[in-house]
């Protein structure tokens, strides 16, 4: 049978239409997906994602260990609570997951995909013997809240208002413990928001209290409307353990400096660097009639193909939107295969939406 | 429950079947379907005067999730699609059973609905 998160009555009792996502049982949306994605745009949704894994990892080898494993440089976290986006890469550079990572106190802690849950742990304990002053340990107890939209931290505060010492001032990308609880200023909507780590025991009454303030459910499926509009990467589908982050929109996020700083997938990234790299991803916007769809080709004229790698109906443009891997040389236009038409569409620079705007020239 | 009206002829693909007085049928999806889509945003509809065999794709609804095919209940001649679902495919989800049809067909062979379920039975099926 499918797992719960503690939160399943609560979606039940919403009239939440349950699907099984890797392994678990999930509301992909409680009536009208877009009426939730409007929601988060312009007022506040709220998302279940207690399905995600959170590790405390934690030990004075924890900064020795993460730089090892991670593209991006732990060190980087100066504050604690701050947070930090990575893909974990293998030998090949290939992405094995990406996730966040907070600094906390004596280590950090990390949330990863729960799709990928699995072989994560499995590839995060295989590197543990190397270090002797480290653990790692599973925090399933903790469920997670994620509130988005313009007006998500002022419902959470009149939620909760003893959160107020946690939340005021918190910066972007930056969270804050409160007792058991942790707030964080991190989504996965392009909105402003939180992301709250809450004990199981308690996790129901806080949905409660936030339904009784206004904010709106939001299932799965307005989670992956928003997030393609966000520009941000979906695991599995934009990327994966054959594709390297220098071609998923991902190049920000490997820290090349210091020089000697030997993370796992180094060597395979300079060298992809120093061969060129193929491919990039990209946003497309159709200019024809049809949704782009996962898997579709596309096609750029004296160039080569490619391939959609997600691709929706976008509520807040009204129009088909996609990600992309196409050669490196495409230029700002090109065809996607629909069901055997091809369709022309515009190439543009990733995100599509940030704070309920259309962000991308023309 | 989904909404199934008892005047109507059902296939297990989801789509509804009204005879009309004059032996031509008009064709649409379900409420079960439109449900299972959700929020519906795109339709393609088949050429007027194309004939079609029973059981084969004509015409395609995506919701935001998903792209469906739309099957052919019978075989026959399209003569009238529905294009005012082409600016305005939240109808589907509104209207299922009305403002909401896709096509219109002439029969190749009447005594082909002798074969097509009735409310009870596809109602069957759906539960199964």
């Amino acid at each position: 049978m499918a797992k719960r998160t503690a939160l399943y009555d609560k979606h039940i009792e919403a009239n939440g239409k349950m699907v099984d996502f890797a392994g678990w049982d999930m509301p992909v949306n409680y009536g009208s997906q877009i009426e939730e994605h409007n929601a988060v745009r312009t007022n506040a949704g709220m998302f279940d994602v207690s399905h995600m894994t959170i590790i405390d990892v934690m030990g004075s080898d924890s900064t020795d260990y993460l730089q090892k494993l991670l593209a991006n440089d732990v060190a980087r976290l100066q504050e604690k609570g701050k947070a930090l986006y990575s893909g974990m890469l293998n030998q090949d550079g290939g992405v094995i997951d990406d996730l966040i990572v907070y600094k906390a106190d004596g280590g950090y802690r990390v949330v990863v995909n729960s799709a990928t849950r699995a072989k994560d742990l499995e590839w995060l304990q295989s590197h543990r013997p190397a270090f002797d002053n480290l653990t790692l340990t599973e925090r399933p107890e903790l469920a997670m809240v994620a509130v988005q939209g313009p007006n998500a931290i002022a419902r959470v505060k009149q939620a909760k208002p003893e959160c107020e010492v946690a939340v005021d001032g918190l910066k972007v990308f930056q969270g804050r413990p409160l007792a058991d609880w942790f707030f964080a200023r991190t989504g996965y909507t392009g909105e402003d928001g939180l992301e709250i780590m809450v004990p199981e025991a308690e996790v129901a009454a806080f949905w409660q209290a936030l339904l009784n303030v206004g904010v709106q459910p939001c299932g799965l499926g307005a989670r992956d409307t928003l997030r393609l509009e966000a520009g941000m990467n979906l695991y599995g589908n934009d990327m994966d353990e054959s594709i390297s982050p220098l071609q998923a929109n991902m190049a920000w996020t490997v820290a090349w400096e210091p020089a000697d700083r030997q993370f796992v997938g180094r060597d395979a990234l300079e060298a992809e660097k120093a061969a060129g790299v193929a491919n990039k991803l990209v946003g497309l916007v159709l200019e024809g009639r049809g949704i782009m769809r996962s898997h579709q080709k596309v096609i750029v004229e004296g160039v080569g193909e490619g391939e959609v790698t997600s691709g929706t109906f976008s509520p807040t443009l009204e129009c088909s939107i996609a990600m992309a891997r196409v050669p490196v040389a495409t230029g700002d236009s090109c065809l996607v295969d629909i069901r055997g038409k091809q369709i022309p569409a515009r190439v543009v620079k990733l995100p599509f939406v940030r704070n309920g705007k259309k962000v991308y020239e023309g | 429950m989904a909404n199934v009206p008892a005047d109507l002829k059902y296939v297990a693909s989801h789509e509804w079947i009204r005879v009309e007085a004059d032996g031509t049928v008009t064709v649409g999806i379900t409420d079960f379907a439109q449900e299972a889509l959700g929020d519906v945003v795109f339709v393609e509809l088949p050429e007027v005067g194309a004939d079609v065999e029973a059981d084969a794709d004509c015409a395609v609804v995506e919701s935001v999730k998903a792209a469906s095919d739309i099957y052919a209940p019978l075989s026959g001649k399209i003569i009238a699609v529905n294009e005012d679902l082409v600016d305005a495919p939240e109808k589907v989800n509104e209207d299922p059973y009305g403002e909401a049809w896709f096509f219109k067909m002439e029969l190749a062979n009447a005594a082909d609905l002798d074969g097509l379920m009735d409310a009870d039975a596809y109602s069957a099926a759906c539960e199964g």
